[in-house]
């Protein structure tokens, strides 16, 4: 039995898709007022509104959508229009482990081709599309800034770096047989796309901790100016 | 010999450079303190004498950007952090926040002081998550320490930080498209003037700069503005990261001062993979334009990129070998600006689409030298009529590539079908 909220009009289609069950509401409602207090104006809190009603579906529902509008005062075609503008927002439900493979030039040539080209086809699902089970979605995605360990796979937005097809299909295999993964540069584990999404709107999970500071690419430099006894210039005494 | 100038990525190598408490051990937070003791229009003068102009590609001199705040003028100010790391090739800021997040916190505290705001936003791209709980951390942590708050370390100056994620839109690295974002609205740019500095955020004076220059503001507090302008070259001070990704021996990232070439980087990160030889490659991202190997010796630095007919850009070093097609690249490139294309101005919403379209035939050897110039033509209609800067970078990968591999498109051409064997460019290329 779903409860319309006081302001929704009789009209509107009371279904699951269209309102949130009471205690979910209220739960929602806290975390947005958190969310909206941060913002000198509300409508600022809409991006992170979004990712929290995603963490709450997995994607971003007709229920999300007013819910979003609700909070922020506008109307819920005001923000349709800024859910279909932004390629995180989903518009229909994903995996719980949404993977993503660069296939921008750089990771493409080096491999980001031929890794999605046998992922898909071993996995049995397309761009954008999910697996029967719902544990796995898969998406071609543009650079995410890793190119120094090209080809880049992403899973919940934890960085796989230095992929290759085994490894790819490996790593989905694992997911859906309920494995712990581990990211090469990020948490210990991967966690769910509900979980990450409610990171992105703002809410720290206390994992910040966890996993390495830095990859290996990224202290080659460091480590070559060590190695040869190179260094900044020493600022002189008395500077401002 | 250039050598490099470990600063921002100093301590990356420690286990735990993200927390406060390595950071502090280090010396960081410091430079607030010191900062904090000056009158604001001091720090504003050091910015402006050490030279740094902004690392997220355009170059614009830090100070000068933080001088047209008008001052007094009883409004709210506004720094924004443009985290929004995106640009193909780059991968600067995204590590920096990963291992060092307090010093771009530090940064952060300092430059809003400067510009007296006491609203400060990291706009960070959503894409990367552990980055993200980094950020938080590093902020939470400096809120616990009274960096941040009300009346910070007893002197008067209240600041709130706010961690800010995108949800996936290259555009919203542009400056103005990042504050419609902000503020709720889809990412789509705002026509200049007026600029951020007079009207930005909610109408209000903005300062708007990339996450290494704002990093990199602490260093000049503590240091001085001459020591930083004693890096790098008479117009382009200082140092900056350099990241090199692709057919390279060992990819990563190199901070050096500011007019090291490609050679001497390349000589640091092994060469070219064994056994191949430089092509092609970007030196600040996919819309800067392309150089060769006769750009090997050229600079590093604004003037000098801009002269040799690129742009230094982020100092994204994508690096590709003669075993790759040019044509496919730069058909890739073009997908990815048509696909983040946001669609307010034609030139560039069409123009992308057709570029799409067109190269996506020729790299089929579907075409003739009569498409060429359609695709220049198509450039022309392009670059300079753009409402923002993504429509002319779009331009780049497409008029670089004629210029210097137009026998490649006709090959192409003569071929009917692309006539290199992509399994040759992977990383695992030669292995089995």
């Amino acid at each position: 039995m779903n409860i319309r909220r006081a302001d929704e009009s009789v009209e509107g289609s009371a279904t699951v898709s269209t309102s949130f069950e009471p205690e979910v509401l209220e739960r929602l409602e806290r975390d947005a007022k958190e969310i909206i207090a941060r913002y000198p104006k509300p409508r600022s809190a809409l991006l992170p509104l979004l990712h929290l009603v995603q963490s709450e579906e997995g994607y971003v529902s007709e229920a999300g959508v007013r819910f979003c509008a609700d909070a922020v005062g506008i109307t819920p075609a005001q923000v349709t229009g800024v859910v279909t503008f932004y390629t995180q927002y989903k518009q229909h439900p994903v995996g719980d482990f949404h993977v993503g493979v660069c296939i921008n030039s750089l990771c493409a040539i080096m491999g980001g081709d031929q890794i999605w080209r046998e992922l898909s086809e071993y996995v049995g699902v397309g761009h954008d599309e999910s697996t029967e089970d719902g544990k796995v979605s898969l998406e071609r995605i543009e650079c995410n800034a890793a190119c120094d360990y090209a080809p880049v796979m992403m899973v919940n937005w934890e960085f796989f770096d230095d992929m290759t097809p085994d490894k790819a299909k490996q790593l989905v295999d694992d997911l859906r047989a309920g494995k712990q993964v581990a990211p090469t540069r990020g948490a210990e584990s991967v966690c769910s796309w509900k979980q990450a999404s409610r990171v992105l709107a703002g809410f720290n999970d206390g994992r910040a901790g966890e996993g390495a500071q830095a990859g290996y690419a990224s202290l080659r430099g460091l480590q070559l100016a060590k190695d040869s006894g190179w260094a900044a210039p020493e600022p002189e005494r008395g500077a401002e | 010999m250039t050598t490099l100038t470990p600063i921002l990525t100093k301590h990356w190598d420690r286990p735990d450079s993200f927390t406060r408490e390595a950071y502090e051990d280090d010396g960081g937070y410091e430079a607030l303190r010191t900062a904090l003791g000056m009158p604001q229009d001091d720090i504003i003068q050091a910015v402006k004498d050490s030279g740094l102009r902004g690392r997220g590609g355009a170059g614009f001199p830090t100070g000068m950007k933080w001088g047209f705040i008008p001052q007094a003028d009883g409004k709210p100010h506004y720094l924004v952090v443009n985290a929004d790391e995106s640009e193909p090739g780059t991968c600067k800021d995204i590590p920096l926040m990963m291992a060092n997040p307090h010093a771009l916190v530090e940064g952060v505290i300092i430059s809003a002081y400067a510009i007296r705001a006491n609203i400060a936003f990291i706009y960070v791209r959503g894409e990367v998550l552990h980055v993200i709980r980094r950020l938080q951390q590093a902020v939470a942590e400096a809120y616990e320490a009274g960096y941040i708050g009300t009346d910070i370390l007893g002197t008067g100056f209240d600041l709130e930080l706010v961690v800010h994620s995108g949800a996936g839109a290259y555009i919203c690295g542009e400056e103005t498209a990042l504050l419609d974002s902000l503020e709720g609205f889809r990412g789509q740019p705002r026509l200049k003037p007026p600029f951020p500095a007079v009207a930005g955020l909610y109408g209000g004076p903005t300062v708007i700069n990339n996450v290494e220059s704002i990093a990199s503001v602490p260093a000049i507090v503590a240091n001085g503005a001459d020591w930083f302008a004693s890096m790098g070259t008479e117009k382009s001070k200082g140092f900056g990261i350099f990241s090199l990704s692709g057919h390279v021996t060992r990819p990563g990232q190199y901070e050096a001062p500011l007019g090291i070439t490609l050679r001497e980087l390349l000589d640091m990160a092994g060469g070219v993979r064994a056994g191949h030889q430089l092509k092609f490659w970007t030196p600040g991202g996919s819309s800067t334009p392309l150089f060769t190997d006769e750009h090997l010796d050229v600079p590093l630095d604004f003037e000098s990129v801009g002269a040799a007919g690129s742009m230094l850009g982020t100092r994204a070093l994508q690096i590709f070998d003669e075993t790759t097609c040019v044509v496919r690249a730069v058909l890739r490139w073009s997908e990815f600006y048509a696909h983040e294309s946001c669609g307010k101005c034609t030139p560039c919403r069409e123009g992308t689409y057709w570029y799409k379209q067109m190269l996506k035939r020729l790299e089929q050897g579907q075409g003739s030298e009569e498409d060429l110039d359609t695709l220049l033509d198509l450039s022309d209609n392009i670059l300079g009529r753009s409402f923002c800067a993504l429509g002319d970078g779009a331009t780049s990968p497409v008029t670089s590539s004629i210029q210097y591999f137009r026998d490649e498109y006709i090959r192409h051409f003569e071929m009917g079908a692309c006539p290199f064997d992509h399994a040759a460019s992977t990383v695992w290329a030669g292995e089995k």
